[in-house]
């Protein structure tokens, strides 16, 4: 299965364990992921503040580019993903909109038809490649690990279709799928604050705490996410959420993708497992080195 | 809390909610019932001097500056819960970022002085590179924005520098002239 590939600014940068792990696990899923040549990025939050027409432009400069390949253009960022999903949508939806972007693209010698599918990776590992699949690749049996599924709020919002926005299950079924242990808990969709991080620290880390102890009140050894922002809050932050209100969260916070790997027995070190800021520890450390 | 608690109709701006009416995803606004839904969903609604239910009421009031002034936007996270639970089918969520590019234009983001600094620099650099450059990001908006406060930031930045998260030098596009044509024309074309 071929797919374009977006990777998003923060994936060759902060999140660069998150690309690591992908280049380290897609080829045993069949998944071939092929760099969108030149892609510029999606804009993100912080531009739709300042500005929207010019936001909606420079995101949909990467769908003209993907059109001429015929294939779905695929995102290991949540933000990317629901960025380049709701250009989409105005483009789509508002014909004023759909004009405009139009004449913007022109001038830069480009078109667009509004036809390209963008995806996240969770949906083409979970819908395309298929638990069955990847149960099939466990070479590593992660009995006994618990581990919370965290979605955070953009991949499933609003309304992109591929879970429920309220209750997604696409990283419970993996995890059962991997032979560890799905916690249930109910904050699994709440937001860990984003960029308020920079912007509102301390509410921020209010939002972080409320996450990790509701995960460790539920007996989660770890946490899977699948989004850039929401592992850097989480695992990089962890330890200004201790000092702040006096905890001792130490819950390693890793990529689904990460995840995966050590089920299929890859080194952690090609997992990018090492460069996590809370290191795996516990139990977790003594499941995966175990097994 | 409002400032005035008597408002006269001269003082209120009754354009308003035409105003945001006018936006792409702005004319849903009309429809709202008041039903609270969104307030309720807001993981940060009990920070927020007007949590978004609250902030539609005022704006079909008119109460303008009250709406711009608030510390409501500001701490917004986009988290999009609102917006997908809203039974009219309102998008909340693309109001508030209309309501922010309003204050921010009309000088009224005090609120939201940092989270301008951090759009601006974003939006600088993205019109620089092409692409985000995260560690000159995090540099321009600290000296900028937080200046005093600097060192709180290190332990954090030195996590990600230790595990080869925090890479020095920025991912430039090849065809920067082909982005910035683009974007000349809709300087031309003038924003919705």
């Amino acid at each position: 299965m071929k797919y374009t590939y977006y990777p998003g600014c923060s994936v060759r940068a902060t999140a660069n364990i998150y690309q690591d792990s992908i280049d380290a696990i897609a080829p045993a899923l069949g998944v071939e992921l092929e760099e969108l040549d030149d892609w510029n990025c999606c804009g993100a939050t912080a531009y739709m503040s300042v500005r929207e027409l010019m936001s909606f432009a420079i995101s949909a400069r990467n769908l003209a580019l993907a059109e001429k390949y015929h294939r779905d253009l695929v995102t290991p960022c949540s933000a990317c993903y629901l960025v380049l999903n709701k250009t989409n949508h105005y483009f789509n939806d508002y014909p004023e909109m759909r004009k405009k972007l139009g004449q913007a693209l022109e001038a830069g010698g480009l078109s667009y038809s509004g036809n390209i599918n963008v995806r996240h990776i969770l949906d083409v590992v979970i819908n395309d490649v298929g638990t069955e699949k990847i149960a099939s690749l466990v070479k590593k049996k992660l009995k006994g690990l618990k581990v919370a599924p965290y979605y955070g709020c953009q991949i499933v919002r609003p309304e992109m279709g591929f879970d429920d926005p309220d209750d997604p299950k696409s990283m419970d079924i993996l995890i059962d799928a991997l032979g560890a242990e799905t916690v249930k808990y109910s904050l699994k969709t709440k937001c860990c604050g984003a960029s308020l991080m920079g912007t509102e620290e301390k509410m921020a880390l209010k939002l972080c705490r409320e996450l990790l102890a509701d995960a460790e009140r539920n007996g989660a050894h770890c946490i899977i996410t699948l989004c850039p922002l929401c592992q850097m809050n989480l695992d990089i932050y962890q330890s200004k959420v201790n000092s702040l209100f006096k905890t001792k969260f130490k819950i390693p916070v890793i990529y689904f993708t990460q995840l995966i790997g050590l089920a299929m027995g890859v080194k952690p070190e090609k997992l990018g497992m090492k460069r996590l800021g809370v290191k795996v520890s516990g139990e977790m450390k003594r499941i995966i080195e175990g097994a | 809390m409002l400032e005035k608690e008597v408002c006269y109709e001269a003082t209120l701006d009754l354009d308003f909610l035409d105003e945001i009416y006018s936006l792409p995803g702005g004319k849903e606004i009309k429809r709202c019932i008041q039903c609270g839904t969104c307030s309720g969903s807001c993981p940060q609604a009990c920070q927020m001097d007007h949590a978004p239910r609250k902030i539609f009421s005022l704006i079909r009031a008119g109460f303008r500056d009250e709406v711009l002034r608030s510390n409501t936007v500001w701490l917004c996270s986009s988290c999009y819960s609102c917006a997908v639970r809203c039974p009219k089918e309102i998008k909340i969520t693309d109001v508030m970022y209309a309501l922010k590019r309003l204050a921010i234009k009309e000088g009224k983001a005090k609120r939201g002085k940092k989270a301008t600094i951090l759009s601006k620099n974003f939006v600088g650099l993205v019109n620089k590179y092409g692409r985000n450059h995260e560690t000159e990001l995090m540099t321009r908006y600290i000296l900028m924005a937080e200046p005093f406060n600097a060192l709180s930031f290190i332990p954090q930045g030195m996590k990600l520098l230790v595990n080869g998260r925090l890479p020095v030098l920025p991912h430039k596009i090849k065809n920067l002239d082909q982005l910035r044509k683009i974007m000349t024309k809709v300087e031309e074309l003038g924003e919705i």
